[in-house]
């Protein structure tokens, strides 16, 4: 088929029925724009979503001590299994396919204080490798507990960003708060850190937020602890953690003679598959959320094929005239599959564009809020906006042929008849 | 041009079965001027169909120029109505969104012409029917004589030999279809075959052979009189 044919005959026929298709075109952008903002902000909610997950960590499980359940080797059931502090190096000894294990202490209730302030709060010891798997990061001017501070077995104290606003105030800047010294159970520590501000949608033992830390061998030293609370691995395999984790069993099992099967032995939080978890259900929201916003798009697609019914019905003698002066059915045809196809797609980037105009204002906004930190700000990704062109193109195609074949089905005799 | 042998068309609506037309044997040659009279239900504007291609017949033996086109595919009967038939229709029948030029440029597009030619051959039609001055009116601005000028314009835009006009002059009042007519024998002195369905006696008159149908049937024996049959 001649394009010029396509251009000169369907374009400007599409151009002489502006106002007939002003309303349906308002259908279509309605429904684009309801898919694409209902879409946008599943992507958004997604997205803060995971980031939150990994406010805690990211690829690690969490060890504490358990109780045996069975008999094993001559040792009864109920069992406590501890966790030591040379578990640390003897699981990074005999399991290489850890990339990172780190032990903590807890203690809660220590008295905090700072100048008249004074506070019950909890303190952990741990290792320099909190930075990175348990994400304590520290604001500008300040910084982490290092392997030094472990060695020297420092009193030096990093404290979460909720903490350092209850016991310095928001007013004070982190660089006036670092060096500054407070009194934990009296001993005087100074302060080498303020955490960097961060989303976390799940705990053990409290908030990352309200935390004060210092290093693993300095509160053995001082609290004199014999055993850790907990430990933290991070597998170099992702994809292994279910092997990763029946290993850990087989080697602390070998140390503490308790069976390997026996999962009560030790308590497991495995933050990855809970993250896939989340990821899973996230989509599932993102996908509930597309079928809504699809079934917007679809009620103003059946306006599409409605309106181009009535344009048919009402272009029965025109088509009988364009088929007495030669058109050829497949012309026909054409005409009112671009013609609905066209109207999609002018109504639906038109709905795209106001879409990401509108979710572009929104994630600019300057709206402090904690709801909008849980939930994200809208994001009308490449995928959405592909997603939703082709979904667009399949509406307008059908929207258009079932109409179109009837229009090419008409008898020419009978159309030009037709009052 | 024109060979029919014992055409026929029945119409079925599943509970009526209507014989529209009945043992039809007609020849018409090249160049004819002919009229087509006869009452209303004669099978006059179904003849008319199936000698222009928009419709097939239900038996029977249809040649146009030496071509049998009864049992052609519908593209080719579309290409048949594009390029060797030129319709008029008593309502007109032009689109009302498109002006003029729009109008007669229609056949042009479909039979494939680039926009050049298209031009020169739109305004050559249109200063045949004396309306170059009317290129971008809309039908809605044209006289009713203007309006049929346009259909035949648009009739004649491919050249085709063979000019089918269904009551071109039932809408118009007596001048503007006397002036109708009179392009219509232009056309016919011109070399084209012009075949006209009239009520008007004078019209049919005017034409060089008349064919009579009564009840689906060629009333006029088989429609071959002598060149000049008066009504």
């Amino acid at each position: 088929m001649n394009p010029s044919i396509i251009y000169n005959v369907f374009v400007r026929d599409f151009q002489n029925q502006k106002k007939r298709m002003f309303l349906t075109l308002l259908a279509i952008l309605w429904g684009t724009l309801s898919i694409m903002i209902l879409l946008a902000f599943g992507e958004g909610l997604r997205k803060q979503m995971l980031m939150n997950t990994k406010g805690l960590g990211e690829g690690i499980v969490i060890v504490w001590g358990g109780q045996t359940s069975v008999p094993f080797q001559g040792f009864g059931k109920g069992r406590r299994i501890h966790l030591h502090p040379e578990d640390v190096d003897y699981l990074k000894r005999r399991m290489p396919e850890l990339e990172i294990v780190v032990g903590e202490y807890t203690r809660w209730g220590a008295e905090i204080r700072y100048g008249k302030k004074l506070l019950s709060e909890r303190v952990d010891g741990v290792y320099p490798e909190f930075e990175t798997i348990r994400n304590f990061r520290a604001q500008m001017g300040g910084r982490m507990i290092n392997k030094l501070d472990m060695e020297q077995k420092r009193r030096v104290a990093y404290v979460g960003d909720k903490l350092k606003e209850r016991l310095f105030g928001e007013e004070m800047p982190v660089e006036e708060v670092v060096g500054k010294t407070i009194y934990i159970n009296s001993t005087p520590y100074t302060v080498i850190g303020v955490m960097a501000h961060k989303m976390q949608d799940s705990s053990y033992g409290g908030m990352d937020q309200d935390v004060i830390a210092i290093p693993a061998t300095t509160f053995k030293a001082i609290f004199g602890d014999q055993w850790l609370d907990d430990l933290i691995y991070k597998p170099r395999d992702l994809d292994n953690m279910a092997a990763v984790e029946k290993r850990l069993f087989e080697v602390m099992g070998a140390k503490y003679k308790f069976d390997p099967d026996d999962d009560r032995a030790l308590s497991t939080w495995d933050i990855v598959e809970q993250s896939r978890v989340t990821n899973s259900i996230l989509f599932g929201i993102e996908i509930f959320l597309g079928i809504i916003g699809g079934l917007t798009l679809l009620i103003a697609a059946v306006g599409v094929t409605n309106i181009m019914y009535v344009s048919i019905k009402e272009r029965t003698r025109e088509i009988g005239v364009k088929m007495a002066l030669g058109a050829r059915r497949i012309y026909i045809l054409m005409q009112f599959i671009i013609e609905a196809l066209g109207i999609t797609f002018l109504g639906g980037f038109i709905g795209m564009a106001i879409a990401y105009i509108v979710t572009e204002l929104f994630k600019r906004a300057p709206i402090e809020s904690e709801v909008l930190e849980m939930m994200g700000r809208p994001t009308v990704s490449l995928e959405i906006g592909i997603t939703v062109t082709i979904i667009l193109g399949l509406m307008g195609f059908f929207a258009g042929l079932f109409p179109a074949m009837k229009a090419a089905s008409v008898n020419p005799t009978e159309a030009l008849r037709y009052e | 041009m024109i060979r029919m042998k014992e055409i026929k068309k029945v119409y079925n609506t599943g509970k009526v079965t209507f014989e529209a037309l009945r043992n039809i044997d007609l020849d018409i040659q090249d160049n004819e001027f002919i009229a087509i009279v006869g009452p209303s239900g004669s099978g006059k504007s179904t003849l008319m169909n199936l000698m222009g291609c928009l419709d097939t017949p239900s038996g029977g033996e249809y040649q146009l120029e030496g071509r049998r086109v009864d049992t052609l595919h519908p593209n080719q009967l579309a290409e048949i109505r594009n390029k060797k038939v030129g319709f008029v229709f008593q309502a007109f029948n032009l689109l009302p969104y498109a002006s003029t030029y729009e109008n007669v440029e229609l056949p042009l597009i479909f039979a494939g012409v680039k926009g050049r030619d298209r031009k020169r051959r739109v305004i050559d039609v249109l200063t045949q029917v004396g309306l170059s001055d009317k290129m971008a009116n809309k039908p809605t601005e044209l006289s009713g004589g203007e309006m049929q000028r346009v259909a035949i314009a648009r009739a004649l835009a491919n050249n085709p030999k063979l000019i089918l006009a269904d009551e071109p002059t039932g809408n118009l009042d007596t001048k503007s279809g006397a002036e109708i007519v009179g392009i219509f024998e232009k056309l016919w002195n011109d070399g084209h075959t012009v075949i006209m369905i009239t009520h008007n006696i004078n019209l049919a008159n005017r034409c060089r052979r008349i064919i009579k149908l009564k009840d689906g049937m060629i009333d006029n024996g088989n429609g071959n009189g002598p060149p000049q049959t008066r009504l």
